[in-house]
């Protein structure tokens, strides 16, 4: 199934920073959005600013444009303050991007445990993220699946635990 | 007194000013002359008298033409004079004021110790004897000689000398008449610019004509010249520093003007106009009174004081521009979204065209659309163009 492109995107005026107020805020709105479900399609959780210009989420080859840097920028920094990107360096070079939050995560988590009756029973993180292929947290990183079973905990419907050769999960 | 002949005042080409002095009066013989007050300037050959008020009248005396002068005191009811004594009217002399005299005498009145001191050394000098002026200036002895034939080189050598004379008589005269000639100049260009604008407007109606008769049959090119022709007319009495003071009234009286020249113009194009291009038309249509940038904008800026149907607006970028009260911003929108509408996109070039503006001002339209939100932006290497706001 090939991505979906919104309408926008084949939109010159897409690709310049609006100088209008109002009309900037659509325009951002527009690229979040199309930034977390091109991150989501191709499930991509970690971003190198400089190789997102140049891929096809923020370069359009076909009409020959592209958002500059800046705008990127202001783009992450948007999704930023809405929870769903992370910076890993102080240059704002890297990012997590999380196309669903920690919380979202847990809860679709939880909802596959409750689902096949392991409530009580206990996961090793590999087993979690590498389990039913069918469901949407497969092949989920590491540090998401860490992050969103913490979220889990402080909500008391998981227990987190040091094992041997990783850490292991309990779900309650 | 009738040894004076009008002059123009002017001084020879040998000649220099020695000494004037304000206040004097003449006297023929006791009696005042009909000249009073004036002014007295010696000169190293004449005597000139000019009157204060009437600067035309002014007559002038050979020194040569004194035989000596002597000074009398002030007494009771009388102050210091001159009194000067006369050689006989010489034959050749220039008209004067006065065909008679009583006296061989004149006085002059009121003079100061050094006026008189000077007019004795002049007379001892006697320095017009040395550097004869051009113009002869006739003298009471009659000293002219006859003309001498001369054969051999001492001819040749006077024929050139006379000659150089009446060359330099020529330059003098011709001096003497460039300021009449100046006077007369000035004159005939107020005639001539009268008679030009009575040719425009003959020129410009018959133009009138020829399209009626062309039915509208008429290249671009005619139009623009058209244009011109009606433009150079110009106003006929510019508001000017001179004829309405500095400051805030001549501001005033100029936006007034400003505010009857610029109303056809302005509904030509639309409303809107950059103060460039007012500067522009205006100092076309002044001509020769031309306006300073600054005393048009501060002309501007009275539009609104004085509600006229004229506005000088400012655009966020710093443009400024001349528009119609009337002209309404909301209208101004519309047909900047209208026009980008229908052609998809456009760029300021591409829409300065269409609507016939400049492109700086068509570019504010697009700006002062986006602004509104009307429209957004594409700003790429192709350059910045415009698309209805889809957002």
């Amino acid at each position: 199934m090939s991505f979906e492109w919104p309408w926008q995107y084949n939109f010159p005026p897409f690709f310049t920073l609006q100088p209008n107020v109002d009309t900037r805020q659509k325009q951002l709105a527009a690229w979040c959005s199309l930034a977390l479900s091109y991150c989501r399609h191709h499930k991509l959780y970690t971003l190198d600013v400089m190789e997102a210009q140049e891929s096809p989420m923020f370069n359009n080859k076909k009409i020959e444009r592209k958002l500059s840097m800046e705008a990127i920028q202001v783009v992450f920094e948007e999704l930023r303050k809405k929870g769903n990107l992370e910076w890993l360096d102080k240059n704002k070079s890297r990012c997590l991007v999380m196309w669903r939050r920690p919380e979202e995560w847990g809860k679709l988590i939880y909802q596959w445990v409750s689902k096949t009756g392991m409530v009580n029973s206990v996961f090793t993180l590999y087993e979690l993220s590498n389990g039913d292929e069918t469901e949407e947290f497969h092949g989920l990183e590491d540090w998401m699946l860490l992050r969103s079973l913490q979220a889990l905990q402080t909500e008391g419907k998981a227990e987190l635990f040091t094992m041997d050769d990783g850490k292991g999960v309990k779900f309650f | 007194m009738d040894r004076f002949s009008w002059s123009n005042g002017l001084l020879e080409i040998n000649e220099t000013l020695v000494i004037q002095q304000r206040g004097v009066r003449l006297y023929d013989g006791d009696d005042k002359a009909k000249m009073d007050l004036g002014v007295a300037l010696l000169s190293t050959h004449r005597l000139i008298w000019r009157d204060i008020k009437n600067h035309e009248c002014c007559i002038a005396m050979p020194l040569s033409q004194i035989i000596y002068f002597e000074e009398q005191a002030a007494g009771i009811g009388k102050s210091a004079k001159i009194v000067i004594h006369l050689h006989q009217v010489p034959a050749n002399k220039e008209p004067g004021p006065y065909q008679y005299s009583k006296t061989d005498m004149a006085l002059f009145c009121c003079f100061s110790l050094q006026f008189y001191r000077r007019l004795t050394e002049e007379m001892t000098k006697k320095r017009w004897e040395n550097t004869p002026v051009s113009q002869p200036i006739p003298t009471g002895t009659g000293s002219q000689a006859g003309k001498t034939r001369a054969v051999g080189i001492v001819g040749i050598e006077r024929k050139i000398e006379e000659k150089r004379k009446e060359t330099d008589k020529n330059i003098s005269e011709a001096f003497e008449d460039l300021s009449k000639l100046m006077v007369k100049v000035r004159k005939l260009s107020f005639l001539s610019i009268d008679i030009c604008a009575k040719e425009m407007v003959e020129l410009s109606r018959s133009i009138a004509n020829k399209i009626k008769d062309k039915q509208g049959d008429i290249t671009e090119d005619e139009t623009i010249r058209f244009k011109a022709y009606l433009l150079s007319m110009g106003i006929a009495n510019p508001v000017t520093r001179e004829t309405h003071g500095s400051g805030t009234h001549y501001h005033m009286q100029l936006a007034k003007q400003l505010g009857d020249m610029l109303q056809a113009p302005l509904e030509e194009r639309g409303g809107m106009m950059a103060l460039t291009e007012v500067y522009c038309l205006v100092n076309r249509a002044r001509g020769m009174e031309l306006l300073s940038p600054e005393d048009l904008v501060n002309a501007c800026k009275m539009f609104e004081s004085l509600k006229l149907p004229l506005r000088l607006r400012v655009f966020d970028s710093g443009v400024m521009v001349v528009q119609l009260q009337s002209h309404s911003e909301e209208e101004m929108i519309a047909s900047a979204l209208d026009n980008v509408s229908e052609k998809g996109s456009l760029t300021a070039e591409e829409f300065a065209k269409l609507l016939g503006l400049s492109v700086l001002l068509s570019k504010e339209r697009l700006l002062l659309a986006e602004k509104m939100g009307h429209l957004c932006r594409d700003d790429s290497v192709e350059g910045l163009r415009f698309y209805p706001n889809l957002f």
